[in-house]
């Protein structure tokens, strides 16, 4: 069972929270002007790492607000919390994926 | 290979069972192989199995990180069943089926597959409506399928709660007689051995960690026992798939995620069928032993550790004690997990890469195991002839670019 401490509300248990799944997915600001394979990147194609994991969480049965985590998607700790719109912890892992992003979509 | 029959059991019965032969060698990996099939599961050891048997490939290692059968297939509840509602899915997972039919006898291996029948219930009129298509469909493909209504259902189960007075009443199920279940290990264990009869090579403990690739074709594979060179690599890794993707540079349209499985402790019979609950969302079965086998939703957060979370295994009881209120004092003797791959469409991937002899069998989310003989049996056949069968044709990779996907959430019995 996962203790998640919403930046708003506090320390709370996972059943009062809803899954959004890998944080940080910038939607193509014109989509008609990229093909249907970076569309597609977009929508379907996610990281999904072994290991340390920025995802989306909603404090469903709380205050309602969406936050960012930094998960161990093996040992399933929580390393960081951070609000939406805030600057992720560890800036070198958003370098990476932004690279792996670019390369799936060449 | 010896060959298992009655004969065979008298033979080793008079030296005390001590002389039974080892149902597949323990080869050390050689340096090169006509193909690779990183991963030892169930659908690994098919694709092996009849990459030797019906395209004549044997030079062929299938390597596994853990050990035959330690994986999600000995991590299932072992349903199965043909009836999806396209005709895409319906014609793969049935020709799964017919596989299935005759599996014991063509791999000399009890799979101890029985055709028990397996119920899906329908809770309210819109679960009805799509009760009654999804029959309809399946019996327009040629697979079998029909409706019963909930007078009959409490004939058929006894125990069954069908009870107007419950908060998701039953209305009727779907049923498919030719559904059921099988002996996961089993299933592992034969693939095995048939296919190190015919000479593949099963290496175990065995990790790749790296696909060497060159101007965008595969080289060969670096493991935990050494660089294996091979011009064809199938990956067949279940919820590892992510990771086996990222060492050839790609990302697929996956997520991980842990899926329970429960046995109770051993009873007597009761349930002599498989019953599965989209809404209330659990389903069940009794095993030749006894025990309830109980599955359930899936943790709903990415996870690569072989457990789930507490609120699930909660979530999958009362599901099963809405339907089956007589269930309340049985224990529950286990519980584990597998990470499944779930795919946005609810499909598997079966498919070609843009890197040329990369294949990619991944994305059965949560209902892999009842395509264990067809996945293999299609997935060879595009290893063998780097080009799709008609039955997987559909299953690309490239479905989620054209747009072209086969929404299966409904007759996946799962809500992913």
């Amino acid at each position: 069972m996962l203790l998640i401490s919403c930046p708003w509300c506090g320390q709370r248990d996972e059943s009062e929270f809803s899954y959004g799944g890998e944080a940080h997915i910038v939607r193509p600001p014109d989509p008609d002007a990229i093909d249907d394979e970076a569309w597609a990147d977009y929508l379907f194609f996610r990281t999904n790492p072994k290991g340390e994991h920025r995802e989306q969480w909603l404090h469903s049965a709380g205050c309602r607000r969406w936050f960012n985590v930094v998960r161990d998607t093996v040992t399933y700790k929580i390393s960081a919390i951070y609000k939406v719109g805030e600057t992720p912890p560890s800036q070198e892992n958003e370098s990476q994926n932004n690279n792996q992003s670019e390369q799936v979509s060449k | 290979m010896n060959k298992y029959s009655i004969f065979s059991l008298a033979r080793n019965a008079l030296s005390h069972h001590e002389n039974w032969q080892k149902a597949w060698r323990s080869p050390s990996p050689k340096k090169s192989y006509d193909a690779i099939i990183v991963g030892g599961g169930g659908h690994g050891l098919a694709t092996a199995y009849y990459l030797a048997k019906e395209h004549g490939i044997r030079n062929i290692a299938v390597l596994e990180k853990g050990w035959i059968g330690g994986g999600n297939t000995g991590r299932n509840t072992t349903i199965v069943r043909s009836n999806y509602l396209w005709d895409e899915a319906a014609n793969l997972y049935e020709k799964s089926m017919k596989l299935w039919e005759g599996l014991s006898q063509d791999l000399n291996y009890n799979v101890m597959f029985s055709q028990r029948g397996v119920y899906n219930l329908g809770h309210s009129l819109q679960d009805m409506r799509d009760i009654h298509r999804r029959v309809n469909a399946n019996r327009l493909n040629g697979i079998d399928g029909e409706v019963i209504e909930v007078e009959e259902l409490a004939k058929r189960i006894p125990f069954l709660n069908c009870s107007p007075d419950t908060r998701y009443p039953i209305l009727g199920a779907s049923y498919q007689a030719r559904g059921g279940t099988a002996r996961h290990d089993a299933v592992a264990w034969g693939f095995a051995r048939a296919a190190d009869s015919l000479g593949v090579d099963i290496i175990q403990n065995c990790e790749v960690t790296g696909i060497r690739r060159e101007a965008g074709k595969v080289l060969g594979v670096d493991t935990s026992q050494g660089y294996i060179q091979s011009s064809k690599v199938g990956v067949v890794t279940a919820g590892s798939s992510g990771v086996l993707a990222a060492m050839a540079g790609m990302r697929l349209p996956l997520e991980s995620h842990p899926l329970q499985a429960y046995v109770s402790e051993p009873i007597k019979p009761i349930l002599d069928t498989v019953v599965m609950s989209n809404a209330v969302h659990g389903y069940i079965s009794q095993s030749d032993k006894g025990d309830l086998v109980i599955g359930a939703g899936i943790d709903s957060y990415n996870g690569y550790g072989q457990r789930g979370s507490f609120s699930t295994i909660e979530h999958a009881m009362s599901a099963i004690l809405e339907l089956f209120p007589i269930f309340s004092r049985v224990r529950m003797n286990r519980q584990w997990g597998g990470i499944v791959d779930t795919c946005p469409d609810a499909c598997p991937i079966i498919s070609k890469t843009p890197i040329e002899g990369l294949y990619f069998n991944c994305g059965w989310g949560t209902g892999g195991f009842k395509a264990t003989p067809g996945s293999g049996w299609v997935f060879a056949h595009t290893i063998a002839n780097d080009q799709p069968h008609e039955l997987n044709a559909a299953f690309a990779l490239e479905r989620f670019i054209t747009g072209a996907l086969i929404d299966e959430h409904g007759a996946a019995g799962v809500a992913h």
